[in-house]
């Protein structure tokens, strides 16, 4: 009987300490040399880097870090059959551990079918829609994040790389077009508090380089996993602008010229942040 | 019920509305920088408050001073930014006429690359809310207390 406890503990325990996740050198969240010439960046760092002791740790334990909450439920989602066709993720795309390894990292990316690029979310509903017949998830649901989330921590360590060139070209430019466009009652653009004034204090907030290789993130101010979109909305919003809509073509592009800007850092997610 | 809704759209609608019916307040657009980067009338005719200025100063739906500048004579308010330079100092540094010029539109005084928002200008960036479009952050009497607030600060 004691043997028995005994084993089953020991079962347990390896469970539990087994990484869910690739390994993530945080000394290459400290900063990357750019790959592109041009970068407006001398040095690409992490969102991690700005943020304090407490919520890097919060990150760095799988135990603690309350986004595996939604990774756990979209691994269950994964193999989880859904829509009229009677088919679950893992029916087209077998085990997601090495069959979505590097997706993430590459997002948004082309897509030939809809003649425009898509960010991972939008693939996720593709799939739902298209091959299992079922509904869309809503971009900022429990079930989208975590989807999102499991597939992105497929990448974890791996190098952001997003292709910009060919037809992509026009939405790299859209992109860097909004990122650098001054908006709101405030009259002020990404690129005035993300490239200008990174490592310093606006109130309460170190300014980072609004990288966003760690989305979808879990945010302590949200109290729950949030998708990149979300993250625009909010700074659009606190400069008193009008946001585009989660999901916009201007968004995407946004989204696009933003991961280029965060190109060769480790993708992060499931990240945490304040 | 009806009173609070016509207080809030009277708010919302700024100063600028307001005090251009009492004919004496400066409208945005007619604040005119002159070749001493000042702006010699004050917006209002009412001297500033020193007190109401210091609110305003801290205050992060108004002034928000302290997102981006140090001030040591706030120093039991949390969290001051370090986006622009300490404001110690700055009632030595600036003439309360250039302080007019500066918060009603830095980007006259500075230039236009300048981060500090503009406090009283008619002219707001493109996709402005529509909560806050046609209006300025401060009212010109926010200013004027801002102003009176800002040049108390000396070393
Ligand atoms: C007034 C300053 C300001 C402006 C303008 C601004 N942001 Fe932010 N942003 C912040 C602050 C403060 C935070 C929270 C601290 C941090 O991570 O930098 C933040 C966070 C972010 C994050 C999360 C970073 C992470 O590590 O999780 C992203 C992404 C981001 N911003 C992108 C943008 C984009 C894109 C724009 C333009 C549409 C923009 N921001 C405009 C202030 C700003
Ligand atoms: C988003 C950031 C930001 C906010 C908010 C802001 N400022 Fe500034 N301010 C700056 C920067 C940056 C400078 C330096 C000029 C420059 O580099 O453009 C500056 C310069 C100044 C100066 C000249 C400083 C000196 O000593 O030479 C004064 C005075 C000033 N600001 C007052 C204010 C007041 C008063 C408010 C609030 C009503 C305010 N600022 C809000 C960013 C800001």
């Amino acid at each position: 009987m004691k043997k028995i406890l005994t084993a089953g503990a020991v079962i347990l325990m390896a469970t539990l300490a087994m990484p869910a996740h690739a390994e993530l050198d945080t000394d290459k969240l400290k900063g990357v040399k750019p790959t592109a010439e041009n970068h407006p960046l001398e040095k690409i760092i992490s969102g991690y880097e700005f943020r304090n002791k407490e919520t890097q740790m919060l990150q760095d334990d799988d135990f603690d870090n309350p986004a595996y909450i939604w990774v756990d439920a979209g691994e269950e989602l994964w193999s989880t059959a859904d829509g009229a066709a009677g088919k679950s993720c893992a029916d087209c795309h077998g085990d997601a551990t090495t069959s979505m390894k590097g997706v993430k990292a590459s997002y948004p990316k082309w897509n030939e079918a809809k003649g425009k690029p898509m960010t991972l979310q939008q693939q996720v509903n593709d799939c739902r829609t298209e091959r299992m017949q079922a509904d869309e998830w809503g971009w900022e649901s429990d079930e989208m994040l975590g989807m999102a989330a499991y597939v992105a921590s497929q990448s974890r360590g791996m190098p952001v790389a997003v292709k910009t060139d060919g037809q992509m070209t026009p939405w790299f430019e859209k992109g860097k077009d909004i990122y650098y466009t001054r908006v709101g009652q405030l009259d002020m653009s990404c690129a005035n508090c993300h490239e200008d004034n990174y490592g310093k204090n606006i109130r309460a907030d170190m300014l980072s380089q609004g990288q966003i290789n760690g989305f979808p993130t879990y945010r302590l101010k949200w109290q729950k996993l949030g998708s990149v979109h979300r993250r625009f909305k909010g700074c659009m919003k606190n400069i008193r602008a009008k946001p585009f809509d989660v999901g916009s073509d201007e968004f995407v592009a946004l989204e696009l010229y933003v991961a280029w800007r965060g190109q060769n850092l480790p993708v992060e997610s499931p990240a945490v942040r304040q | 019920m009806k009173a609070s809704v016509y207080v809030i759209s009277a708010l919302a609608a700024g100063a600028f509305t307001v005090s251009a019916v009492a004919g004496e307040v400066t409208a945005p657009s007619q604040v005119m920088v002159n070749d001493e980067f000042a702006v010699e009338k004050s917006l209002t005719g009412t001297p500033g408050d020193v007190a109401a200025g210091r609110d305003w100063f801290a205050n992060r739906k108004l002034g928000n001073c302290l997102a981006c500048h140090q001030n040591a004579d706030q120093a039991s308010e949390p969290f001051h930014g370090e986006v622009g330079p300490t404001l110690d100092g700055a009632g030595d540094r600036w003439e309360p006429a250039q302080l007019r010029a500066i918060i009603s539109n830095p980007k006259k005084i500075f230039g236009d690359q300048t981060i500090m928002p503009a406090f009283y200008s008619d002219r707001t960036g493109t996709r402005t809310a529509k909560k806050f479009a046609g209006t300025t952050i401060l009212t010109a009497q926010q200013v004027e207390d801002i102003i009176a607030y800002v040049s108390t600060l000396k070393e």
